[in-house]
């Protein structure tokens, strides 16, 4: 069957009533977690995870790409009115776009984000649905030694290869590690790092470290940083309606940014946020009105909003076609598959095509939902942003606690809950990067096994892994993405790489 | 001339927070590598068992404390910005206590507390109003998830109260004929 009827067969499944709603309660609730600084879409699936196990699964996973896409738009809301990204692929939304609120064009730059992520969500979903199938395919030849080499691969992308710091990325990342081997040994049923306590046989909950490390770790670091300059929400004055003149300036920004920012979210890579940083130099150098950057120029808020829209559509692929999660939302969202039974990875294509093609057909669908949300409505989501931020962050820890509570019931849960979230406090204040802790631990064992898997085929020879074409090839390219930033930095090029620095989701 | 001097201490002092991370790693990397030293093989002829893998990574732990024990006396850590710590310290005690009530009191009280706590920490509120409407929105909030959608929240005193008036008030609707159980 072609991707066209697999994708119609999908929206069959999309356009029932009950999914609808699955796909509207996630694209609002995404937005409001996008608009709202503190949370962003991982911290959000992570605590849903517990509250959603005994629901259906196609449907909380619908649920679950709707707060991933309504996480996009939302943030650029709070970038643009607040200069505070609400979320971390919104940085570079806040350099222009707060610019253009205070000149009180807040309305045209919040409806090119809008409209620019419409069209980026849209091209993107699109070309995650025709690109599946082919990696798809080509995954189908994969054994444990390339998915063991493509993790690899994807633990020195997210850890070393951007950011300010190859040293801070990978020791953030064997923490992960470290805690991705607490608990049974799947293979010979032995005990690693538990030290006797029954609690910590099962191994460290993903959801519980997520939500410690970004929730309660993000509100400690808020709260140390006292009350330093009050933050002031620009009140969008004028026509939300774009000139014709802002049309023009705007479409080849947006369309340029989803083609920067698709094939990033998919490669194992990292964030959105490094799609949003490479547009913004795009077409800050493309630009006619360069003196405009700096000071509001419609371009830098089309482009990099366009870019991380299109990078969420982007890390599906991988995720949706390997089971590897580039992200910490994408991490999380893997975490929500495994909740259900289902290992996504292309037997998932075959075994579950209609849950697979009915969530990205539903995408689509959100994608429409969230640009009435986010237009129409927008002066609903300001509202938002004027919650005082004691009772904010109040709030957010009562849901925080009450996703661990409800998953696991136990007082050490709550202590695991404390204790990982002053040490993402501390990787918060020292600038190490969190992402790769909460990737670490989810795809350390995977690797592992994969690992173990290979070489007991090989009856032990490591030489396995290098035989192999597409193993060789990808742990080439590993050493090579660590390699290069590192010579980058000590030649004192290091801006660049600390520029495009994958943060949070 | 006092300036160069600061300068060139500051250079040549160590940066301790850095080392103090370094030191971590270590301990970390021992203690994985102690771990690994007590399983068994996986099979008498297996040259890759469970211990393989906490050692390559009790070894990477290592190089990187050495890296970042380098780096701290390089000074290649980012500034801290100044903390305040006072409100951390109020929202970990939130933690704390909701931590040692929520067996006691239920998730309402627990929970509330918690919320009291951290908002007390974000800024100037007062206690008692925060505190009753954190027990509220919590009441509330066990209400929707353990009654509504069935997730397993620790009831105490107050959530009995609240079941049972919730009983008291459903029961007319359940008498009904045909539909009592």
């Amino acid at each position: 069957m072609d991707t066209f009827a697999l994708l119609l067969q999908g929206l069959s499944v999309a356009i029932q009533p009950i999914n609808l709603l699955y796909a509207l309660v996630g694209v609002t609730l995404g937005t409001a977690v996008g608009v709202l600084p503190g949370i962003g879409p991982a911290t959000t699936v992570a605590l849903l995870l517990p509250v959603t196990y005994k629901l259906d699964p196609a449907g909380s996973l619908i649920m679950f790409a709707g707060i991933y896409y309504g996480g996009m738009y939302g943030g650029s809301t709070t970038s643009i009115l607040l200069n505070t990204p609400g979320e971390s692929a919104s940085i570079v939304t806040a350099l222009e776009g707060n610019k253009m609120a205070k000149a009180g064009r807040g309305g045209p730059a919040l409806a090119t984000a809008a409209i620019g992520s419409f069209v980026a969500g849209l091209i993107a979903t699109i070309a995650l649905a025709f690109l599946a199938p082919w990696v798809v395919k080509f995954a189908l030849a994969f054994g444990p030694r390339e998915y063991f080499a493509l993790m690899v691969l994807a633990f020195v992308t997210v850890s070393a290869a951007f950011g300010d710091s190859a040293l801070r990325g990978l020791t953030s990342l064997f923490i992960g590690l470290t805690l991705g081997i607490i608990g049974i040994d799947l293979q010979t049923g032995q005990a690693r790092l538990s030290f006797g306590i029954p609690d910590l046989l099962d191994g460290v909950e993903v959801t519980t470290l997520a939500v410690a490390m970004f929730a309660i770790g993000e509100t400690l670091f808020v709260a140390a940083q006292g009350k330093r300059a009050p933050e002031t929400v620009e009140p969008v004055r004028g026509s939300l309606w774009m000139s014709a003149k802002d049309w023009a300036r705007s479409w080849k920004p947006w369309l340029r940014g989803t083609v920067i920012g698709f094939p990033i979210g998919a490669m194992p890579a990292g964030g959105a946020e490094i799609g949003t940083f490479f547009s913004y130099a795009a077409e800050k150098k493309l630009s006619k009105h360069p003196e405009e950057f700096g000071h509001g120029a419609i371009e830098g808020v089309a482009g990099p909003e366009a870019a991380n829209n299109a990078s969420a559509a982007g890390t599906l692929v991988p995720l949706l076609t390997l089971g590897l999660p580039t992200s910490a939302t994408a991490a999380i969202m893997l975490a929500g598959f495994q909740q259900y039974g289902l290992q996504p990875g292309p037997l998932l294509f075959t075994s579950n095509p209609q849950l697979v093609w009915g969530l990205i057909a539903s995408l689509l669908i959100a994608n429409l939902m969230l640009i009435v949300l986010n237009l129409p409505l927008i002066g609903l989501w300001v509202k938002l942003l004027t919650i005082p931020k004691p009772w904010l962050y109040a709030g957010i820890l009562l849901f925080a606690t009450l996703g661990t509570i409800g998953a696991n019931p136990s007082v050490f849960e709550l202590g695991m809950l404390l204790a990982f979230g002053l040490l993402g406090y501390g990787l918060r204040l020292f600038h190490f990067p969190i992402a790769p802790v909460v990737v670490g631990l989810i795809l350390g064992p995977m690797a592992e096994q994969q690992l173990r898997r290979a070489l007991a085929i090989s009856q032990g020879d490591v030489m396995v892994l290098f035989t192999s074409p597409i193993s060789a090839t990808l742990l080439a390219l590993a050493a090579l993405a660590l390699i290069v930033p590192l010579i980058l930095r000590a030649r004192g090029k290091g801006e660049v790489l600390a520029a495009v620095a994958a943060d949070n989701d | 001339m006092i300036e160069p001097m600061a300068q060139a201490n500051k250079q040549r002092r160590p940066d301790w927070a850095a080392l103090v991370i370094a030191a971590g790693l270590l301990a970390l990397a021992l203690l994985v590598a102690w771990d690994a030293s007590r399983l068994g093989a996986g099979g008498a002829y297996a040259r890759i068992g469970p211990q393989t893998i906490p050692y390559a990574i009790a070894i990477c732990l290592g190089g990187l404390a050495i890296w970042t024990a380098i780096a701290a006396y390089r000074h290649d850590f980012p500034e801290r910005e100044q903390q305040d710590f006072p409100p951390v310290l109020w929202i970990v005690g939130g933690l704390v206590a909701q931590m040692a009530l929520i067996k006691f009191t239920g998730f309402s009280i627990a929970t509330g507390i918690l919320f009291a706590m951290t908002a007390r920490g974000l800024g100037k509120v007062s206690l008692p109003l925060a505190l009753l409407s954190g027990i509220l929105i919590s009441g509330f909030v066990w209400f929707v998830f353990a009654r509504l959608l069935q997730l397993t929240l620790p009831a105490g005193p107050p959530e009995q109260l609240l079941i049972q008036g919730f009983d008291l008030i459903t029961a007319p609707f359940k008498a009904a004929p045909g539909s009592a159980s």
